[in-house]
C-alpha cells in the first residue's frame, strides 16, 4: 500500500512535470514560430538550373530538345532583380531596390542563392524580375553597384553581360553548340556551330523600342510557404528548367535561329522564361548554408 | 581705407597668394578654365551637378583619353581614332581603323561640344556620355577590351592611384570614376570661337563678307532645319538619301527595330568640317563639294528619305545653283575654329618626355 501509494505520488509528479515541460515548450514554440514584422530574417531564393528531367551540365554533355535537335551548353548567365514578397493576406514586402540585384552564373553554383532580407513573416508568393529594370537601365554609372559595375571581381566581367553599342543589360545570355547549325551567314561562319542568345532590352531610352522585362511570380502555397524568422533563414528552392526557353510555349528550332540578340524574335525567347521557374521546394529554419 | 576695407585686403591678399601658390604646381596653370558655356549656346544637357569639372578631373580624363592600356594589346587609345586636329575624328580614314588593322563600319564622330549631346554614336545607342567609352573598348574592331581588365590595368600602373587621388580623394579606382574623369576631358572639347561665333557674339568686330552673308541667308532656309543653329545640329536620326553602303547599315532602326527609322543616322554637327573629313556615317565623300553635290543631285530616294528633301514639283534634294553653291561654301568656311584644333589644353601629354600614343 505505502509502495503503491509512493508510486503514485511519483506518478503525479512525472505528470506534472511532463505537463509543465509540455507547455513551457508550447509557449516556446509559439514565441519562436510566431512572426513579429518588428523583426527581420534572412531570405533567399535558389535558381537551381536544370535541364528537362536532367540536372544541367555543360559541354560535352549533350541534351535533346522538343524539336529532336541535340545540343550542348557552354554559358548560361541571367540577372535577377527586383524581388518582392506576398503574404496571404495580400499585403507585399518589396527588398530595397539597390539590395536586389544578382546575377546567375550556371557554372558557378555560389551565384545560386539570391541573399536579401526581409520582415519576419509567413509569405506564399514571391516574385522577381529576370533581367533589369528599365528605371536602373537608364541611371548614371554611379548608380549601377556590384553586378550591375564594371568592375573587377563584383561586376558582370566575362560574361559580358552589357551591350556597349546599344546601353542596356544583357537579362539572359545562354550559349551552346548544335551540330545542325550551318556554317554560313545565318548560321555560325566560324565553323564553330555555335548558338547564342543574349535576350534583353529595357523598352528603349527616348524611342520605344522592345521591353523583354518579365516579371515572375511563384506561388508557395503547393510546395512550402516561406517563413522568415529572426536569425534563421528561409530558403526557396526553384528549378530554373534551361530547356523551357526552347521548348515553349514557343517552341523553335536551334538551327533556324542560330543567334538571337537585340531583334524583334528575342521577345519570343523571353516570352519563354516564365515557364522555366517552378517551386520545388523551401526549407525554413535553416542555421547554416550548409543545409542547404 | 577704414579697418573693414584693411581687412578685406588682407584677405584678399592672402587668397591670392595661396592660388598663386596652387598654380605654381600645376601642370596648366594658365589654361584651364573650367567648364563654360558659350555665350550664344543653350544650356547643356549633361547633368554636371553630378560630375563636376575639376582640373585634376580634367587632367585625368585626358591621361585616359591618351591611354593605349584602354585596349587590348595596350597599343589603341581613344586619341588614336579621335585625334585633335582633326576637331577629334580619324582625318582620312572613311570607317574607324581600330586594333590589330581591323576595320570598323562607322566614320568615328567628331568629340565636340558633347556637352550638348543627349545620345552618342551614329545611330544614338547609346544615351549617357559617361557610358559612350564602353563602346569603343569593348567592340571588337576598335579596342577589343573589356571594362574590368582596363581597370584592372590602371589599378596595377604606378601613376592612376596618385592621379585618381588627387580627382577624386582617394586612391580606389571604380568604373564609374573612370568613365566620369573622360567625360570630364570630353565636356571641356567646346569649340565655340569659330568667325560664325564671333560674328554672332559681336567679338573683335568680326563681321561676314557678302558671300558669307548671302550664303548664311541660303543655309537658314534650306540647311538650318536639321543643322540648327549654334549646334549645326538638331540632333535628330534622318535619312539624307545616300543610299545604303555595301554592309547595309540600317542605323538608327538597329537601336528602335523600328522600321520608320531604317537607314537614319544622327544630324552630324557642321562645325570644323574642314578638320572632319571624310564625310557621312561611312565617310564615302571626301570633300565638302561631293557632299554640297549629292544635295543638289545626288540623293537616292527610299521610303524613310526625310520628307524636308521632296520639292513641290516632285523633286528631291536642295536645288542651288552655282552662286549660291559658292555663297554657301563661303558661309560653310565660317564654321571652322582653328583655335579649338590647336588648343594646347587638349593636346596629348607627355609622359617621361614622350608621347603615350604613337
Amino acid at each position: 500500500m505505502k509502495t503503491k501509494r509512493t508510486d503514485t505520488k511519483i506518478g503525479w509528479k512525472s505528470v506534472l512535470l511532463m505537463a509543465t515541460v509540455l507547455m513551457a515548450a508550447a509557449c516556446t514554440k509559439k514565441d519562436t514560430l510566431g512572426p513579429d514584422a518588428g523583426k527581420t530574417g534572412a531570405f533567399s531564393i535558389e535558381f537551381d538550373n536544370i535541364a528537362g528531367e536532367e540536372t544541367l551540365g555543360f559541354h560535352p554533355r549533350e541534351y535533346t530538345n522538343a524539336k529532336g535537335e541535340k545540343f550542348s551548353i557552354k554559358l548560361l548567365q541571367y540577372f535577377i532583380s527586383n524581388i518582392k514578397l506576398y503574404k496571404a493576406d495580400g499585403s507585399e514586402y518589396t527588398v530595397p531596390q539597390e539590395d536586389s540585384y544578382f546575377l546567375v552564373n550556371g557554372g558557378d553554383r555560389s551565384t545560386r542563392f539570391t541573399k536579401v532580407v526581409a520582415p519576419e513573416g509567413d509569405y506564399t508568393k514571391v516574385s522577381f524580375i529576370v533581367g533589369v529594370d528599365a528605371e536602373r537601365s537608364k541611371m548614371p554609372v554611379e548608380q549601377r553597384k556590384g553586378v550591375l559595375s564594371f568592375n573587377p571581381d563584383e561586376g558582370h566581367e566575362g560574361g559580358g553581360m552589357y551591350w556597349g553599342w546599344n546601353s542596356g543589360y544583357i537579362f539572359f545570355k545562354f550559349e551552346g553548340y548544335c551540330g545542325l547549325i550551318s556554317d554560313d551567314q545565318q548560321g555560325d561562319p566560324t565553323g564553330n556551330k555555335q548558338f547564342k542568345y543574349h535576350i534583353g532590352g529595357f523598352g528603349g531610352y527616348s524611342a520605344p523600342t522592345i521591353n523583354n522585362v518579365k516579371t515572375v511570380t511563384v506561388d508557395l502555397t503547393q510546395a512550402g510557404t516561406a517563413q522568415v524568422r529572426e536569425g534563421l533563414r528561409s530558403n526557396v528552392h526553384l528549378f530554373v528548367d534551361i530547356m523551357q526557353v526552347l521548348n515553349g510555349p514557343h517552341t523553335f528550332s536551334i538551327p533556324e535561329h542560330p543567334n538571337v540578340m537585340f531583334s524583334e524574335y528575342s521577345v519570343n525567347i523571353a516570352n519563354n522564361f516564365p515557364s522555366m521557374f517552378t517551386h520545388d521546394h523551401t526549407e525554413n529554419f535553416v542555421r547554416s548554408e550548409d543545409e542547404l | 581705407m577704414n579697418f573693414k576695407m584693411k581687412k578685406l585686403l588682407v584677405l584678399a591678399i592672402l587668397v591670392g597668394l595661396v592660388f598663386a601658390c596652387k598654380k605654381g604646381n600645376d601642370v596648366l596653370p594658365d589654361i584651364f578654365a573650367g567648364f563654360t558655356r558659350p555665350a550664344n549656346f543653350p544650356e547643356p544637357e549633361y547633368d554636371f551637378s553630378r560630375n563636376p569639372v575639376t582640373e585634376a578631373g580634367f587632367e585625368l580624363g585626358k591621361r585616359l583619353f591618351y591611354e593605349p592600356r584602354l585596349s587590348r594589346n595596350n597599343t589603341i587609345a581613344c586619341g588614336s581614332c579621335h585625334i585633335q586636329s582633326a576637331s577629334f575624328t580619324h582625318h582620312g580614314h572613311d570607317v574607324s581603323h581600330g586594333i590589330d588593322d581591323r576595320l570598323g563600319t562607322h566614320n568615328p564622330m567628331p568629340i565636340v561640344n558633347m556637352a550638348w549631346q543627349g545620345e552618342f554614336f551614329w545611330d544614338g545607342g547609346v544615351f549617357d556620355l559617361d557610358l559612350s567609352p564602353v563602346n569603343a573598348i569593348t567592340s571588337p574592331v576598335e579596342m577589343d577590351e573589356t571594362v574590368p581588365n582596363v581597370i584592372r590595368k590602371l589599378r596595377e600602373h604606378p601613376d592612376y592611384p596618385v592621379l585618381f587621388k588627387k580627382a577624386f580623394g582617394t586612391e580606389e579606382i571604380t568604373d564609374a570614376r573612370m568613365f566620369m574623369a573622360l567625360s570630364q576631358f570630353m565636356l571641356m572639347a567646346v569649340s565655340a570661337d569659330s568667325k560664325y561665333d564671333k560674328v554672332m557674339r559681336n567679338e573683335d568686330g568680326a563681321s561676314f563678307t557678302e558671300a558669307e552673308q548671302k550664303g548664311y541667308m541660303f543655309f537658314k532656309e534650306h540647311c538650318a532645319t536639321c543643322h540648327s543653329e549654334p549646334l549645326f545640329t538638331d540632333r535628330s536620326y534622318r535619312n539624307n538619301g545616300i543610299g545604303p553602303n555595301r554592309v547595309n547599315d540600317i542605323g538608327r532602326d538597329s537601336v528602335t527595330l523600328n522600321p520608320q527609322d531604317r537607314y537614319k543616322f544622327k544630324v552630324p554637327s557642321l562645325r570644323n568640317w574642314q578638320y572632319t573629313a571624310p564625310y557621312m556615317h561611312d565617310g564615302r565623300f571626301l570633300t565638302l563639294n561631293r557632299v554640297l553635290e549629292h544635295y543638289r543631285n545626288g540623293m537616292v530616294d527610299s521610303e524613310t528619305l526625310d520628307p524636308v528633301f521632296r520639292q513641290p514639283d516632285g523633286t528631291i534634294g536642295i536645288p542651288m545653283t552655282d552662286e549660291e553653291k559658292e555663297h554657301l561654301t563661303a558661309f560653310l568656311q565660317t564654321l571652322n575654329d582653328r583655335e579649338f584644333v590647336t588648343n594646347p589644353l587638349f593636346a596629348e601629354p607627355e609622359i617621361n618626355g614622350g608621347m603615350l600614343v604613337n
